[in-house]
């Protein structure tokens, strides 16, 4: 099932299924061919060069090797989980800081996920993705622009040329729009 | 545990979300984050944006032996450590690691009336450290030059705008002059991250900041 923005969520849950279950290194490949470049897109945004983005794109896509087990499809898509660990990669390559995490919930990697819960995830990870790509360009561009640069939204305000109070209303404007679309 | 009544902002777990908050703020966001359903979901909302503007980026390629090097490393690094069992802790995972499982063990720093602090070692951009304020105690009279955070660990303070119990999260900027006072008959433990020094009031208390780092 692929959504109209070619966005295909539960493919990359079931390829990354067969990672953890039967170590397969074709379903692995899939998922590198798809997700190493948009990993790397994202970390050049956030201000990398083009060399230690290929390095830190190794290290990221063999963490999703290593972590695979650690993934629930019932509290996050694929695409999700993925730029969870490339921001951390980003931290640590950027920042040089450490990265405290939220103490995780009650279920380990034991849990069978219930399928409903997966599926009502995935189809809400479609919409998100639909409501992004139905956002004027300008709206997508800030949004961006605020999530994966290191910039404050002063920082922000300043490069653009744009006031500050804009920016943050067009940034509220634009979560406001996708949790409407997402109700 | 009571309802948490007092949030992190949205701009807070954005910045969380996304990488861009110092490490001291970090982990009062990840330690409230922990304690409270809420903002958890919030979080992972953030996190869900992250990824679909991630998967919306088609123009870049990787280089031509990027996935024959990623086996590489995966070759070379097999054995992946376990993870370790959780052990009980006084505080939230995430600060655990900062301050270790038990309240007894902190080395508290007096700062007077009973008032007790410990740093934690953090990058540079932000300091965080316990209080602990003894019941009924009030902490030293100060405003702040850009974000406070305090989150209530243990008991509950008040000041002069709202009551805060276990969970809550207090925020506050250059403008708030503020007294937190320990409420309820029982100490008040708290995580405070600050973006730069607090800034006392009081003559005595500016004379010595130097010298408690606070």
């Amino acid at each position: 099932m692929t959504s109209e923005n070619g966005i295909d969520v539960a493919r990359w849950a079931n390829e990354l299924e067969l990672v953890r279950r039967e170590k397969s290194i074709e379903a692995f490949e899939r998922l590198f061919n798809h997700f190493a470049p948009k990993v790397k897109g994202f970390l050049m945004k956030s201000g990398t060069d083009n060399a230690m983005a290929e390095e830190c794109v190794q290290e990221v896509m063999a963490t999703v090797w290593h972590k695979a087990h650690l993934f629930d499809p019932t509290r996050a898509s694929a695409a999700t989980w993925i730029f969870t660990i490339a921001r951390n990669k980003k931290i640590d390559a950027l920042r040089k800081q450490k990265r405290p995490e939220p103490e995780d919930l009650g279920w380990g990697p034991e849990h069978e996920p219930d399928q409903e819960d997966v599926i009502g995830l995935q189809q809400e990870t479609e919409r998100l993705g639909q409501a992004i790509a139905n956002l004027p360009t300008k709206q997508r561009q800030l949004l961006e622009r605020a999530y994966f640069s290191d910039m404050s939204h002063s920082e922000i305000a300043a490069a653009t040329g744009l006031p500050l109070g804009t920016i943050k209303s067009r940034i509220r404007l634009a979560l406001d729009r996708l949790r409407h679309a997402m109700k | 545990m009571e309802t948490i009544k007092h949030h992190v902002s949205d701009d807070l777990l954005m910045a969380y979300a996304t990488g861009n908050l110092a490490e001291g703020f970090s982990i009062a966001v990840a330690a409230h984050v922990s304690m409270c359903d809420h903002c958890r979901s919030m979080l992972e909302s953030f996190n869900a944006l992250g990824g679909a503007l991630m998967e919306q980026d088609t123009n870049i390629t990787v280089a031509d032996c990027a996935f024959s090097k990623t086996l590489e490393r995966i070759n070379a690094c097999q054995s992946v450590s376990q993870p370790e069992k959780k052990l009980k802790s006084d505080f939230p995972e995430p600060l655990s690691d900062y301050v270790g499982h038990s309240l007894v063990d902190i080395k508290w720093q007096p700062l007077g009336m009973g008032v007790k602090q410990a740093v934690l070692e953090t990058s540079e951009d932000a300091t965080a450290r316990l209080l602990y304020i003894p019941a009924g105690a009030e902490m030293p009279d100060h405003s702040h030059r850009g974000l406070e955070l305090t989150l209530v660990l243990e008991g509950a303070f008040a000041d002069e705008n709202d009551y805060f119990a276990k969970g809550d999260v207090e925020i506050a900027d250059g403008s708030t002059n503020h007294t937190p006072v320990a409420m309820d008959g029982k100490p008040c433990i708290c995580l405070a991250v600050t973006e730069a020094p607090l800034k006392f009031r009081k003559m005595f208390h500016r004379l010595i900041q130097p010298l408690i780092r606070i």
